[in-house]
């Protein structure tokens, strides 16, 4: 347990979402371990003895997320992001008055996770901390996809703004802007690959490159590369930069359930192998991708509202189709929308994320990423006069 | 026992429990109070309040009753609510045995009115009871002695719905099932056994009556993230997973994570898998799909001509326990268990721990022969009938039945998931893998993955699942759909549909209550520490190993340490033991 507990603190400083030392985590089996000492653990340890968890999370959200959480919890208790991952798994997030039991533990009796304004986000796991890790880094990223959305929305509005949000959102863009255009490490591992391995060290480096670019916030993301007859696809919940050991073959022909613990987006992977000649494709959770899918002028769309499942219009950015799915299966599935829309190099999915494609292997899918993010995020400044 | 309802309007429940004594042919109706049902929910919660005064009964007393309950989201459109919980004193085990069970029986159950029916009495000859809504009435049924599942479905009829037992149950078979029509059986722990002391052949239910919901739009929302969340799930919807194969999508991840029981536990890995998986059923029998009333996600399957397709444990046991490569046979052995009326689980494990007392192979015809003496109680089926545990031990080689307090383990190899090991030995029921499911994180990935290697943080885990799946068992809903969905979409629909304003923790502790109170009933039958434990394999050999993953022999300090840890998160003795202070504290004393 202190193994993890260590691992997960560690983790969420090395995706730039905590500064080191922040984040304090517990873990419990019949005795509690915390990853660092702090004041924190007394206000920690009461939430735990009232409720059945065996994992709690605190910590400041390192700048611009604390600002942005801040500014989002003014005059309201429960925050409502639409992206698809609140809209999925987090359902919204509320607000506690203050860092103290009484204020956290009727929250955390009814939801994952609840932000303290000033003081930070606290989430639980009742399997893994990793659980309370992955619901911290989707607080981070819902934030911070809800903030600079709303901000569009707001001067498009000609609403009035105070300084202190001007100045939020220019740290977001400038840091941001910094990090990505710095970003200059690309895939080296080429194809085509010839064998199991080769294509297992290929996913695991363009796997790491995806989280280090921060294409994607914790493990969010699958990647997938087609050998013959077969897919091999990352597993479920498996961590982009730890692949290794979870990437699942599954033949194309369906004869083997082996891969039944293989990503939700097995069957969109497959899809698109079948009806094109790529053999990769990669797929993360890019921000301004998000942010541009879900900024829409048609303000009367008879769909608004229900973008994530319908959209009346063809939009693109560039050359990328932005389409509407819900995670996974069924009608209105990204598994029955995308495959249609991602016949060229990539296609965002409404307020979800980016997929793209590689002819042989990983070097032009994860180029094309960082690419099409790039021009979403330069849309983005256009769109809101950033100078 | 007649309580006083509150004049106040239930939603959820219907406010009332059929009794009936099938000694002196009446019935009464239970108004239990409100405050009884917020304790302890429905289904499983509420069926163990009320077999707790006769827990140290014989299973074969007239007293001894026959639990069949629903829970308050059943009959409401809330997803996979169409399932139940019947339950008594186990004749196999001698602990609670209950089991979930899913079909159309507890839907009907709600509709005719009745949050639950309990059973006592012996009837001097076989019969029947017969419900429709209201109307009760107890009938000769003498002539239906002996019969098979199939004929005694047909005379029934396919109006309503049907709890009845086979030719294995009226043979004393000790893990006889209850089957709910034809593809729906109870049959850990052998409950059929029970219904036919009660000279009970079948108990039909057929209602008419709607459940009153308390808000119903607040309850589409709530079915609405919980259906989001299913179709997220690739176990549960995406195309490898349950909805398209049936359980039996488990069988190629039990084979390449080299868990897979083979030759009766002695090895983990079985070289004819990948020959009868889950698609090969599919190529061969063209199956279709089907479940329980009211669940979008339909994981039985059938055959094209209607016979149900085995669940992964069915198909496991009847393969690689038993060195079995004839897909055939696995079918055959299904339909005749079905048929008879006996736990696959159970069955196959007897046979293999037979096979390995008597160090042979047995043929296609041998199983299969050795299913029907069992089931007609002849030859070496008077021994086998008792399980693998009592079969052993005449035999004077108890190491080798593969069970925990006398319940085989289903096929999951516990040196391949730590989780599953300290589970397997705390199940109230025995050996069950359904009580706490670790498999769900430990090789599924849900809701997050954990070092199935590992016994650190299991403890706890294992705790907090039982608790949960109690929860779910006396909702009633399916423990599947929480492979996707927790108890925070669901405390919306159980607030929704009561009117009870309840939390996913406010749901825990009531799960911690329903599960301390089996451990009660247990401990008043005996069961302790000694009872919590692993069959001496599991410590001592090693499971079949590939160049990437050991199976080792189970470490037996650590299993101490995580049992001894366990014992501390359940507020227990060090002996297992419930104690005073957190019975009290969970208001059972």
């Amino acid at each position: 347990m202190k193994e993890l507990v260590d691992k997960y603190a560690g983790k969420l400083a090395l995706h730039g979402i905590c500064d080191d030392n922040e984040p304090i985590i517990g873990g419990l089996d019949a005795d509690i371990v915390w990853s660092r000492d702090g004041s924190e653990q007394q206000v920690l340890t009461d939430i735990m003895d009232n409720l059945n968890i065996n994992s709690i999370l605190f910590s400041k959200p390192a700048e611009p997320f604390l600002s942005i959480m801040d500014i989002l919890s003014r005059d309201t208790d429960t925050i409502y992001p639409e992206d698809s991952e609140t809209r999925t798994f987090l359902h919204d997030i509320p607000v506690a008055g203050a860092f103290e039991p009484e204020k956290i533990i009727p929250i955390l009796k009814r939801r994952k996770t609840a932000v303290v304004p000033g003081r930070g986000i606290i989430s639980f796991g009742t399997v893994s901390p990793e659980q309370a890790f992955v619901t911290y880094s989707s607080v981070c990223f819902s934030l911070y996809v809800k903030f600079l959305t709303d901000y569009y929305y707001s001067i498009k509005a000609g609403k009035t703004l105070d300084s202190h949000y001007h100045e939020v959102v220019r740290d977001c863009i400038d840091s941001y802007g910094s990090f990505i255009h710095e970003f200059s490490s690309y895939p080296v591992c080429t194809g085509p690959f010839h064998n199991e391995e080769e294509v297992a060290a290929a996913m695991s480096e363009a796997g790491r490159l995806t989280v280090s670019s921060r294409m994607v916030d914790s493990f969010f993301g699958n990647i997938s590369c087609r050998l013959g007859d077969t897919v091999y696809i990352s597993q479920t919940g498996s961590s982009l930069d730890e692949l290794e050991g979870h990437i699942d073959p599954c033949p194309m022909d369906g004869s083997s359930s082996a891969a039944v613990t293989a990503s939700s987006e097995l069957s969109a992977h497959k899809s698109v192998y079948q009806g094109t000649g790529y053999r990769a494709i990669l797929h993360g959770h890019p921000k301004f991708s998000v942010i541009q899918s879900m900024i829409c002028d048609d303000l009367d769309c008879a769909n608004r509202g229900l973008c994530f499942k319908k959209c009346s219009r063809g939009r693109h950015i560039a050359d990328v189709p932005i389409v509407p799915g819900e995670v996974g299966t069924g009608p209105t599935g990204i598994s029955t929308t995308l495959p249609p829309a991602l016949s060229g190099r990539g296609a965002i999915v409404w307020g979800h994320g980016l997929f793209t494609t590689g002819k042989d292997d990983f070097t032009d899918a994860f180029a094309s990423l960082l690419d099409i993010e790039k021009t979403c995020f330069e849309q983005y400044c256009s769109f809101i006069n950033y100078r | 026992m007649i309580h006083i309802m509150s004049t106040s309007k239930l939603y959820g429940w219907t406010g009332r429990i059929l009794s009936v004594n099938l000694s002196d042919r009446t019935h009464t109706v239970i108004n239990p109070p409100i405050e009884l049902y917020k304790k302890f929910i429905g289904g499983k919660g509420l069926a163990g309040h009320y077999l707790r005064p006769h827990i140290m009964e014989s299973w074969d007393s007239p007293t001894m009753p026959l639990l069949f309950f629903t829970g308050p989201l059943v009959n409401t459109p809330s997803p996979t609510s169409g399932r139940m919980t019947i339950m008594s004193r186990s004749p196999l085990t001698g602990t609670v045995g209950d089991t979930s069970v899913g079909g159309k029986l507890g839907i009907h159950i709600k509709k005719a009115g009745w949050d639950g029916i309990i059973i006592t009495g012996r009837s001097d000859t076989l019969c029947s009871i017969k419900i429709t809504d209201d109307k009760v009435s107890i009938n000769d049924a003498a002539h239906l002695a002996g019969m098979e599942l199939t004929p005694c479905l047909n005379y029934i009829g396919a109006e309503g719905a049907a709890a009845l037992i086979g030719p294995a149950a009226e043979n004393g078979v000790l893990f006889s099932t209850i089957a709910v029509g034809s593809h729906f059986f109870a049959g850990r722990g052998g409950p059929g056994l029970v219904m036919a002391s009660k000279n009970l052949k079948y108990m039909h239910v057929h209602g008419t009556g709607k459940t009153a919901v308390h808000d119903m739009d607040e309850l589409k929302k709530a079915r609405e993230e919980i259906f989001r969340l299913a179709s997220a799930s690739p176990i549960l919807r995406g195309e490898l997973g349950i909805a398209e194969f049936g359980t039996g999508a488990l069988f190629d991840l039990m084979h390449s994570r080299r868990m897979m029981p083979t030759k009766n536990f002695t090895r983990t890995h079985f070289p004819s898998a990948p020959d009868m998986n889950a698609w090969h059923y599919r190529e061969k029998y063209k199956t279709k799909k089907t479940g329980c009333a009211g669940c979008h996600i339909l994981c039985k399957k059938s055959s094209a001509n209607g016979s149900p397709i085995p669940e992964f444990e069915t198909m496991s046991h009847f393969s690689a326990l038993l060195e079995n490569n004839n897909l055939d046979l696995v079918m055959e052995a299904n339909s005749l268990c079905n048929e008879l009326g006996m736990d696959t689980i159970t069955a196959a494990a007897t046979l293999a721990c037979y096979a390995e007392i008597y160090d042979e192979k047995l043929a296609p015809g041998q199983i299969t022969g050795l299913l029907r003496d069992i089931a007609c109680s002849e030859g070496i089926g008077t021994e086998l009938k008792l399980g693998s545990r009592l079969f052993a031990e005449l035999m004077e080689q108890p190491e080798l039945s593969m069970s925990v307090k006398g319940l085989e383990m289903s096929a999951y190899d516990p040196r391949g998931a730590y989780g599953m090991a300290l589970a397997y030995a705390t199940s109230t029921r025995g050996a069950c893998h359904l009580r706490a499911y670790p498999i769900s994180h430990e090789i599924l990935r849900k809701p997050v993955a954990t070092d199935r290697f590992s016994f650190s943080g299991k403890a706890r885990i294992i705790k907090l699942s039982e608790d949960m799946n109690a929860v779910i068992d006396s909702l009633t809903a399916c423990k599947f759909i929480f492979f996707a969905a927790s108890l925070e979409e669901y405390s919306r629909a159980y607030s929704a549909v009561t009117g009870t304003a309840s939390t996913a923790q406010d749901l825990m502790e009531a799960g911690e209550r329903i599960y301390y109170q089996e451990r009660m009933m247990n401990a008043e039958n005996g069961f302790s520490i000694d009872d919590d434990m692993l069959p001496p394999r599991f410590f001592n050999e090693a499971g079949s190993s590939s160049k990437d993953i050991a199976i080792s022999p189970l470490s037996r300090d650590d299993f101490k340490q995580a049992l001894l840890n366990y014992y501390r998160v359940r507020g227990l003795s060090e002996t297992g033991m419930p104690t005073e202070k957190k019975s009290r504290e969970l208001g059972l004393k």
